[in-house]
């Protein structure tokens, strides 16, 4: 990284060596403020498991949470980010025990590519622990960002159902 | 004996090749053929015929099973399915079975992927495979344990000796068994024996990593020192590069270095078609991450050289289409009678054109390659299909022996349904490889890259025309289409009618007189195969004129066609041996499908059924009713049944999902996909305005059925649930509003 900038430079923009809280851990991440969490997370962190498919929020497979939000990380700046507990796809199952929507995923094989999945996961997981029993219409508005192009809706419905039961049955 | 080698006292065991294990397991190469027939094979380069294809099986000392498969894993569950085979034979927990994807060898024979052919290939040999290490690890337990094989039973990945309560587990009898000789004979288990294949809920091997953000795709490739790079390409399809400035690209934080991109072979002139890799003119930004190389293309200038094409339209591609289905075509494909003269001689002709847009595959992960030119050597990790034609493709564009091109496949691809079968980014990752120093680059497509620099399923115009007798059946029927055909792509001469009336000009419908007309019409935009390739359109098509045929007659769409399916079909564009279209497996399906659906029974108000069968280019027949209704203006799908017959099914649950997707995917391609070409370049860019299906689109229920069918070689099931969807929502609208949608994105206006 011998071509990089003075950290105040002649560009407006950026600032290096952001502080980020990823999957609990503190983390500094040597980027540009403006650059989005995305490619922070793949390129320089090195967790590849949150996805790009489509740069502007329309296709939802860069969906990490933060503070517990589903967040498109295409459409955040690590600058944006600072200060925030950011979750990704790899940071999902608490003490090695998977969500929920993870179990009731690998329960009804709902990944076809698997491409869109780490997106699909992280936005119904979030539904689920906001809304431990969503009716369809409800799924459809929290689902209704993430994309997938092998057609695994049908599947997706059924194992968020099947999630909501789980999450139930583990928190009466 | 069947065609395939299905059964019992299978004794080829030169296929068989066993070794010790690097560590101290089991080693074993399984060679399978390539099944020949062309009906699989594709027509893409490196594709078909080729033999031996090695699948390995290596069990480690710690239990776990390792198979590594030639084949590219793009959701279809190949990876699954084909572990399945070998894990049944060899009694295998199924718990420690894991899929790997092999490197592209050219001795070990063809790796493309397409058809939905995989199971074909090689499913005989790899029930084989598991038989004999099953055999052999059961004979080496026997002399460990000092009992005679006999006493001897496997389960879990372990023999056991019932007698005396002792086991031992695969792993603990890797090594030994290593040393022991093929058995010269295998018995496979039989259907009823089975505890894997046929059953329901098996795990798919890949889940785990998916949902838990482990499993790598191609962009997840990481490799030290590696740099990224993002291309600016010519819109206008043929355009090339006159001049650039990097000023600026090279001042963002960052960028490296900045790439010209030709399309043409190294040392050869300009040239619009940028030979068969099909890549195309631009400025590569390389950079150290690939927020940097994305910046950096932006602020690049680059004046193009517009070339050949710049004036096409979808508007300019339509009349042509237009005008040439008003004549008879440039190819007849094929003639039975005389439509012609029966036409002339007809008072009362059915006519109707359907018309069609160029699609997008839209793969969830946009195309990437990463590739490094080092010690004379370009080594590629590429989410490919056909890593096979990557390596060719790679080695004659750059000059190099196809030695000196390793090709790795990525273990995971974000979809493929055809696109990745083209070598163009693979290609361009090696152009941009060989002028970066000895480092791996990565070069990533953006969401826009992709969807404007596709490799379409083409746009296409059929018309067809029948005069009916007195009993309603079609006496003469004369078929017309126009497109840019596939094979045409990047300015090819030859005859091209045969291919893009696959499913038309064969169609098993009993017409006394009947013929297939084809004219081609010019264009720059490529085009590739799209998920069941030129049946996504004929079939439309054609089955959307059974049902008006039907109707004009006064009859019931299902009977109808059952009436008219009463031989096989010889005369074909393509060779019968190839195609032997089983008039009793087409009735098969359609009454099964019928049946199912309750077909004739009485249906919610607002709601109708349309039926429609597919023609089986890759030997799998499907039908399919589709319940339907039209709720101010918008379609809503509310069941969908579909019945196949592919020999066997192996994994339901997989199979399911196959057709599952195939389905859901035809309606999302029936309601709102469209690719639109304005000066001679690609309108849409990104999910705003190619409007894929979204969750609450899909269809309310999907049933699927299956008939078994011993007496034919099992085929694919990634495709045939695609074709015949189309056909079957539009005759359920047609039905349900007295308004019969002819073209797509389906409009109700006409």
């Amino acid at each position: 990284m011998g071509d990089r900038p003075p950290s105040r430079g002649p560009f407006p923009c950026t600032e290096l060596d952001v502080e980020l809280t990823i999957n609990g851990k503190p983390t500094t991440v040597d980027a540009p403020a403006d650059m989005p969490l995305l490619w922070a997370l793949r390129d320089v962190v090195g967790l590849t498991g949150t996805k790009f498919g489509c740069g502007i929020s329309q296709c939802g497979a860069c969906t990490v949470h933060v503070n517990g939000t589903p967040t498109r990380s295409c459409s955040i700046t690590v600058g944006a980010a600072q200060g925030r507990a950011i979750t990704t796809i790899e940071g999902l199952a608490k003490d090695s025990v998977d969500h929920a929507v993870q179990q009731a995923w690998a329960e009804l094989n709902v990944p076809q590519c698997g491409y869109c999945q780490a997106g699909q996961v992280m936005t119904a997981a979030a539904l689920i622990d906001k809304n431990p029993n969503p009716t369809d219409a409800q799924i459809d508005a929290a689902m209704q960002g993430n994309l997938c192009r092998c057609g695994t809706y049908v599947r997706i419905r059924a194992a968020i159902k099947r999630a909501a039961e789980i999450h139930r049955g583990a928190t009466a | 004996m069947s065609r395939h080698e299905s059964g019992r006292g299978v004794s080829r065991r030169q296929f068989l090749v066993v070794s010790a294990a690097l560590g101290g397991g089991l080693l074993m190469q399984v060679s399978c053929k390539r099944n020949e027939n062309a009906a699989t094979g594709g027509n893409a380069p490196g594709a078909g015929g080729t033999p031996n294809p090695s699948i390995f099986v290596r069990i480690d000392p710690d239990d776990t099973i390792h198979v590594t498969i030639p084949k590219s894993e793009m959701g279809q569950g190949v990876r699954t399915a084909l572990a399945m085979f070998v894990a049944e034979e060899l009694d295998a927990d199924w718990s420690r079975m894991r899929a790997e994807a092999a490197s592209y060898d050219p001795a070990l024979g063809s790796q493309g992927t397409g058809g939905s052919g995989s199971v074909l290939d090689t499913h005989s040999r790899l029930r084989v495979a598991g038989a004999s290490m099953r055999l052999m690890l059961v004979a080496a337990a026997a002399k460990k344990l000092g009992v005679d094989a006999s006493e001897l039973t496997t389960k879990d990945s372990k023999v056991l000796h019932a007698a005396s309560s002792r086991s031992l587990s695969y792993g603990e009898l890797a090594a030994d068994a290593a040393a022991l000789a093929v058995p010269a004979n295998v018995t496979l288990r039989k259907p009823e024996e089975w505890k894997l294949l046929g059953t329901e809920g098996v795990r798919s091997l890949d889940v785990q990593d998916i949902i838990h953000g482990r499993a790598k795709y191609g962009l997840d490739v990481r490799r030290d020192g590696m740099l990224f790079a993002s291309v600016e390409r010519a819109h206008t399809f043929g355009a090339t590069v006159k001049s650039f400035d990097a000023t600026r690209a090279l001042a963002v934080p960052g960028v490296k270095q900045v790439i010209e991109v030709r399309r043409e072979k190294a040392g050869e002139p300009r040239d619009v078609f940028g030979g068969a890799a099909g890549i195309h003119s631009g400025v590569a930004v390389v950079a150290t991450n690939t927020w940097a190389a994305m910046q950096g293309r932006k602020a690049l200038t680059v004046q193009w050289d517009l070339g050949p094409h710049a004036q096409e339209t979808s508007a300019s591609y339509a009349a042509f289409m237009r005008d040439a289905v008003e004549k008879t075509g440039t190819e007849i494909v094929n003639k039975i009678g005389d439509p012609d003269g029966e036409l002339a001689k007809a008072t009362d002709v059915l006519k109707a054109d359907y018309e069609f847009p160029f699609l997008a595959h839209a793969t969830m992960e946009p195309q990437n390659c990463t590739a490094q030119f080092a010690n004379g050597t370009m080594e590629l990790w590429s989410p490919t299909q056909f890593p096979d034609w990557a390596t060719s493709a790679v080695a004659e564009h750059l000059a190099l022996d196809p030695k000196q091109v390793k090709v790795h496949v990525t273990p995971l691809m974000g979809g493929g349904f055809g696109r990745r079968i083209n070598p163009d980014f693979s290609v361009e990752a090696a152009v941009i490889a060989k002028e970066v120093n000895g480092a791996p680059v990565q070069v990533v497509w953006t969401r826009e890259d992709d969807m404007r620099h596709d490799f379409y399923r083409q746009c296409a115009i059929h018309r067809i025309e029948a005069a009916l007798g007195a009993d309603g059946h079609p006496v003469a029927m004369r078929h017309r289409l126009s497109s840019p055909a596939i094979d045409a792509s990047g300015g090819k001469a030859g005859k091209f009618g045969a291919g893009e009336s696959d499913g038309i000009g064969n169609h098993v419908y009993r017409v006394p007189h009947r013929s297939t007309e084809y004219t081609l019409l010019a264009s720059g935009v490529p085009r590739g195969w799209w998920r069941a390739v030129n049946t996504t359109h004929g079939t439309f098509a054609l089955e959307s004129f059974i049902d008006e045929m039907a109707a004009k007659a006064g009859k019931d769409p299902y009977e109808y066609r059952l009436a008219l399916i009463d031989k096989w079909v010889v005369d074909s564009p393509k060779d019968s041996t190839q195609f032997p279209f089983n008039p009793e497996r087409f009735r098969t399906v359609l009454t099964l499908a019928a049946e199912k659906a309750g077909w004739g029974q009485p249906l919610p108000p607002g709601h109708a059924v349309g039926i429609a069968q597919n023609v089986p280019d890759h030997l799998t027949y499907a039908a399919e009713v589709v319940e339907a209704s039209v709720v101010n203006g918008k379609i809503k799908v509310h069941r969908v049944v579909v019945a196949v017959d592919c020999g066997r099914v192996y994994n339901p649950d997989g199979a399911r999902a196959q057709l599952e997707g195939g389905i859901v995917q035809a309606l999302s391609a029936a309601l709102g996909e469209s690719i639109t070409i304005e000066d001679g370049g690609v309108v849409e860019g990104n999910f705003d305005t190619y409007k894929l299906l979204r969750i609450g689109g899909e269809p309310v229920k999907i049933e699927c059925h299956w008939v078994t069918n011993d007496a034919y070689p099992v085929t694919g099931l990634g495709e045939p649930s695609v074709p015949p969807f189309f056909p079957a929502l539009a005759n359920a609208i047609a039905k349900a509003t007295g308004r019969r949608p002819r073209s797509m994105p389906l409009q109700l206006s006409t």
